[in-house]
C-alpha cells in the first residue's frame, strides 16, 4: 500500500493512495503506518481524500495504527469522503478521532478549526 | 419488474473484491442511487468477509455465489456459501462496539455484523443441504438508470 509522507512544523501527514482500505489491504496498512509513524511528529494527520472504500476490516487498521502511537501521540483523520465518514460515523468511530473535511482544515491554526 | 443478476467467485480477499464490485455496478446502472449503493456494498462487504474469513477459515477458499433481485422499492441479496454453519446456527446479535473505554482497549473488529444490521432492514439465514444462506433486504428508491451518468 502506498503512503506519502510530509512534515510539517508541527504535525506529520500521511496520505494514503489508495481508493481502498479492506480486508485485502488492511494488514499491509497497519505494517506501513508502524513504519511510517515509527518516529516523527507527535501529532499524525491522516489524509483519506483518495480513499473511496473502506469496510470494518480498514476501520480497524486505523483504530490499530492510532493505537501504535501510543499515548502521547494523536492521529487525525482529514479528507473524508461521504462513504468513508458514513462507516466511521455509523460505528460511532467519529467519537474517537477529530475529522477534519479537509486537509487544510487539518492544518488550520487550532483555534480556528474548532 | 424484477430485476435478478447473479455472480460467483472464489472466496478470497481479492476475488470478493471484484465480485461485489460488479454486483454494485449493476446496481447502480439500474438506478439504485450512490449512496444507497454504497450502503449496500459496506453490508455486503462485511457478509462476504465472514465467509472469507470464517466460513471457510478451516478448510480450502470454496465459492461464494452471490444472487441480487431488484424490486422497485427493495433490493434482495441472497450469499450463498459451503463453509462451515455460524456457530449455533445463529447469526451474531451485532452490538454497536463500545467507544466509552480508553484508547489502548478500542476494538479493532468485531463492527461487521453491527453495520449489517444499520444498513440492511431484514436479515434472514437459512442452512440447508450443506449451505449457508444469508440474504440481506435493503429499502431502495431506483431512479431512472438514465439519470445516472
Amino acid at each position: 500500500m502506498s503512503l506519502t509522507t510530509t512534515m510539517t512544523d508541527d504535525a506529520q501527514i500521511v496520505k494514503v493512495n489508495a481508493e481502498r482500505i479492506d480486508a485485502a489491504m488492511a494488514i499491509q496498512f497497519k505494517e506501513d503506518m508502524r513504519t511510517e509513524t515509527d518516529s516523527g511528529a507527535d501529532r499524525v494527520i491522516l489524509d483519506l481524500s483518495e480513499v473511496q472504500f473502506i469496510d470494518s476490516s480498514g476501520l480497524g487498521a486505523i483504530v490499530a495504527a492510532m493505537k501504535q502511537l501510543g499515548g502521547s501521540r494523536k492521529l487525525d483523520l482529514a479528507g473524508l469522503t461521504p462513504m468513508v465518514e458514513k462507516v466511521f460515523r455509523l460505528t460511532r468511530m467519529d467519537t474517537i478521532f477529530d475529522l477534519y473535511g479537509s486537509l487544510s482544515d487539518a492544518i488550520a491554526p487550532a483555534d480556528a478549526s474548532s | 419488474m424484477v430485476k435478478t443478476f447473479a455472480c460467483s467467485f472464489t472466496a478470497t480477499n481479492m476475488d470478493a473484491r471484484s465480485g461485489i464490485s460488479s454486483i454494485v455496478a449493476q446496481l447502480r446502472s439500474l438506478g439504485v442511487p450512490g449512496a444507497r449503493a454504497d450502503e449496500v456494498q459496506i453490508a455486503l462487504t462485511e457478509a462476504v468477509n465472514n465467509v472469507v474469513e470464517h466460513a471457510y477459515e478451516s478448510a480450502p477458499p470454496g465459492d461464494v455465489r452471490i444472487r441480487a433481485e431488484l424490486y422497485p422499492e427493495r433490493l434482495w441479496i441472497n450469499i450463498q456459501d459451503a463453509g462451515a454453519p455460524f456457530p449455533r446456527g445463529k447469526l451474531p446479535e451485532g452490538k454497536p462496539a463500545d467507544v466509552n473505554v480508553p484508547a489502548e482497549c478500542l476494538p479493532e473488529g468485531g463492527f461487521g455484523w453491527f453495520l449489517i444490521r444499520e444498513l440492511a432492514s431484514q436479515v434472514q439465514y437459512e442452512r440447508s443441504e450443506g449451505n449457508n444462506n444469508l440474504s440481506l433486504c435493503f429499502e431502495i428508491k431506483v431512479t431512472s438508470p438514465s439519470a445516472e451518468v
